[in-house]
């Protein structure tokens, strides 16, 4: 089909030559180049920092370049804003939505729309149905954004694309939020788009993906293109090893263990929200014992957070026994108090929550060590800044010192620091959110063997994340989220990407108008 | 009580409560762009000092109407550059506004004080005002108030109805969205200052030229801050504050009434019931923590710098 299409339309889509951007301190594109046809999907790939986002930034308006063409349709173009990328025809979806929460779908896509659009349109509610209804998008024009799932959200986003007859989509890591049926839901339509002569731009980190849906790919290391192939032709790893320079070692396969005892428990927890777009907790119970890994899979916004934040005590209301570490009640104790009885905890959010962006590393490392650095109320600065030190060359942490603000390091950096800040304090029980989350693929294979080696010293780790290859990957026991409801708890081993996958959409909620009825409570 | 009287106060309610009505519906318009301008209090000292100042050398109350807002927006600006441009702190700067607001508009007046000047005068509107009581109410005001009643209607019209109150909104909530679809924020959030200063600088000039034809130090009593809570009471809903400046001004008029009935009480005490409602208002709206958060503008108080973008 793309072949036919490219011999048809000999002129690209796009061109982009000798693309580049300097940054202070980072050359972010280094004469990148990279053409697209019609009708064609493309891969664009790369570790984080690598320059992928800076280069679509590039081509949507929102980054300019210090040197180098686009040329659109054959014709060279300066793309010098957003609305200028739309006029021309090119749509995005970003990574963290562009959606007004507060704003119905149609009127969040009317926002998009010039007023001559608007009239050529006519009535938008009606087209908007219509072209749901054409790429099976299923997106309801009237209903409130914040009602909306993650899944519905992205379709909104595409739609917002499709509303104005876009001729390039580019989609910036679309699938990390997306349950795996969800995936192959957005693949079906990106394939029926390409087939209309729409071009498609993909970043992404899953390379199985890759494989699965995208005609070309576009390697970018260090702000330079590496290579381009053709994903159907190579396999994962051999795309892994184009990217990373070296050869990764891909998805090894942990041995899996037997937990002992129990460590941390849960029991019958319900906890209404405190967030109009949050979500209550429902008849939470589950076990966590020594020695094992246990992963929470689900699509963001599930609870995850409301769970986190009741587990570390951030979240200080009163649980009483409904929380126990080694049969103690701890719902009544603070985060602080927590954290003496050996609980460690990294939140999803590490400027802000995982760390405090104006203070240096040095200074973070004290948030949670406090003990072993400060005698007498009065703080032991040589010790701790020879810590941090350690921590920093022990993780890999890229940053100018110790004494780096927190807010300048890349968000994968901070994370291995504060993963490894963690990790440190030898905890019974850690408490992890994404653990992995925008860090490259050399970083996370640290933070996984650091994870499995605090297993293996019989720690009990929680793991949540939206990652579910890194779910089976690394834990022993596995359960999903959906709707601040908790699915069964089973072995990793006994369990499948597609059992996973459906507990992460709620099948395992047998009585759907109870459930219904909650979320409106 | 007889229905005179109650006519009576229900039209001093209403002159009362103009002033916070015109604060408080040009500073809804500036928070639902996400900004939070704490120096209301500041510019509308100096529009009233302005606005008397130039009614009282022109002798037209209508220029004197025109520098005020011309005042207001200018205080506003120096807000805007601080806040937009320098990415200054909004509280401390709204803060720093008031403060300077108040000793300048002290300073510049200080030669005026004791002055009065002909502001403008009630017009009974023909046949509305003929209406048994409520004509007497409603109909038998100044041309400030006939324009106060005007303007929550467009306002309202135009931040639900409009593409405007779209894109208003849309900023407000999520700045960094808005900025990824083309909208200049910057631009949005310094016109929504620049109202929000003049419709201060309206209310500063309502307080000089009729409420009070004078111009005496710190006249408006903390009016500014009232106006501020208002806009949280009125959830950043136009119809409730336009209900809410009402009860406002009744509250502030209830020791005239009590005294009026022979009620005895201290008239300190009374006069201070405006601030305890203002406080009482603000406890039970921030009870609701859930409602709060939903109706709020999402990025309010929170800067925005395009260049962080790339």
């Amino acid at each position: 089909m793309a072949e036919t299409l490219k011999k048809r339309h000999s002129i690209p889509r796009i061109e982009l030559a000798n693309i580049t951007k300097q940054y202070p301190g980072c050359l972010a594109n280094d004469n990148v180049s990279l053409t697209l046809m019609p009708g064609e999907i493309h891969a664009l790939l790369g570790e984080n920092g690598a320059g992928k986002s800076t280069l679509v930034k590039t081509i949507y308006g929102v980054v300019s370049p210090d040197s180098g063409d686009i040329i659109w349709d054959g014709k060279a173009v300066s793309i010098k804003s957003p609305s200028k990328a739309r006029e021309l025809g090119i749509g995005m979806v970003f990574q963290h939505f562009s959606l007004f929460e507060t704003l119905t779908v149609s009127q969040n896509i009317e926002l998009c729309l010039t007023p001559l659009q608007l009239t050529k349109i006519g009535n938008l509610a009606s087209s908007i149905t219509a072209l749901s209804e054409k790429y099976g998008l299923n997106v309801d024009p009237d209903s409130y954004v914040h009602s909306l799932s993650i899944g519905e959200r992205q379709r909104v986003e595409i739609m917002r694309c499709l509303v104005q007859s876009v001729k390039l989509l580019i989609l910036d890591e679309p699938t990390s939020v997306l349950t795996p049926q969800e995936v192959s839901g957005l693949f079906q339509v990106l394939r029926t788009l390409a087939q209309e002569g729409c071009s498609i731009l993909f970043i992404s980190h899953k390379l199985h993906e890759v494989t699965e849906v995208c005609q070309q790919a576009t390697i970018l290391r260090a702000g330079k293109v590496i290579d381009t192939c053709e994903p159907a032709k190579e396999t994962p790893a051999s795309i892994a090893k184009m990217m990373v320079g070296e050869l990764a070692e891909q998805d090894a396969g942990y041995s899996k263990k037997e937990g002992l005892h129990t460590v941390f428990s849960m029991t019958s927890l319900n906890l209404a929200t405190k967030h109009p777009f949050g979500t209550s907790l429902k008849d939470i119970s589950f076990e966590l014992k020594a020695g094992e890994i246990l992963g929470i899979a689900g699509v963001a916004g599930n609870g995850q957070d409301e769970l986190m934040a009741i587990i570390s005590g951030e979240d200080e209301r009163n649980t009483g026994a409904a929380l126990a570490l080694e049969k103690q009640s701890i719902g009544q104790l603070s985060a602080a108090q927590r954290r003496k009885l050996g609980m460690a905890y990294v939140p999803e959010e590490r400027l802000g929550r995982g760390a405090v962006p104006d203070m240096s590393l040095t200074e973070n490392t004290l948030l949670t060590h406090s003990q072993g650095f400060i005698k007498s109320g009065i703080v032991q600065w040589k010790p701790l800044t020879d810590y941090a030190k350690k921590l920093i060359a022990q993780y890999k942490v890229k940053c100018h010192g110790e004494f780096s603000e927190a807010k300048s390091l890349s968000g994968g950096n901070l994370q291995k620091f504060i993963m490894g800040r963690e990790i440190g304090q030898n905890p019974k029980v850690l408490v992890c959110a994404h653990p992995t989350w925008g860090v490259d693929v050399g970083a996370a294979l640290a933070i996984h063997q650091a994870l499995l080696r605090l297993r293996d010293q019989g720690a009990a780790i929680l793991l949540v994340s939206e990652d579910i290859d890194e779910l089976f990957l690394l834990a022993d026991r596995m359960a999903a989220v959906c709707d601040g409801h908790l699915s069964p708890v089973v072995k990793t081993l006994d369990t499948s990407i597609d059992e996973i996958g459906q507990w992460m959409a709620g099948t395992f909620i047998h009585s759907p108008s109870h459930h219904s009825e909650e979320t409106t409570a | 009580m007889d229905a005179d009287l109650i006519v009576q106060i229900l039209f001093a309610a209403i002159k009362t409560g103009t002033p916070l009505l015109l604060i408080a519906l040009g500073e809804v318009i500036c928070e639902k762009s996400g900004i939070l301008n704490l120096g209301q209090e500041g510019m509308m000292l100096m529009g009233a000092v302005v606005g008397f100042i130039a009614a009282f050398s022109t002798g037209n109350a209508g220029f004197g109407v025109l520098a005020a807002m011309l005042m207001g927006s200018f205080m506003s600006l120096i807000f805007a550059v601080l806040v937009l441009q320098l990415g200054a702190n909004q509280v401390a700067t709204g803060l720093a506004l008031t403060i300077f607001g108040t000793g300048l508009s002290a300073f510049i007046g200080s030669e005026f004080v004791g002055n009065t000047v002909q502001g403008f005068q009630p017009i009974a509107i023909p046949l509305l005002a003929t209406i048994p009581y409520l004509g007497d109410i409603l109909f038998k005001h100044d041309i400030l108030v006939y324009l106060s009643f005007g303007l929550p209607i467009t306002i309202a019209f135009v931040a639900n109805r409009t593409r405007i109150g779209l894109i208003l909104k849309a900023v407000g909530e999520n700045p960094h969205a808005a900025n990824a679809i083309g909208i200049k924020v910057l631009k949005v959030r310094y016109l929504a200052i620049l109202f929000g200063g003049a419709m201060t600088g309206l209310a500063g000039s309502y307080m000089s030229l009729v409420y009070t034809p004078m111009w005496a130090e710190n006249m408006t009593a903390g009016r500014g801050w009232i106006a501020l809570a208002l806009v949280v009471f009125a959830s950043w809903r136009v119809g409730r504050i336009m209900l809410g400046a009402y009860l406002f001004g009744f509250a502030s008029i209830m020791h005239l009434v009590l005294q009026g009935l022979g009620v005895d009480i201290s008239s300190n005490l009374l006069a201070m019931m405006p601030y305890v409602a203002t406080v009482i208002v603000m406890v039970v709206i921030s009870a609701d923590q859930f409602k709060e958060k939903l109706l709020a503008p999402r990025s309010l108080g929170k800067p925005f710098d395009p260049r962080d973008m790339a």
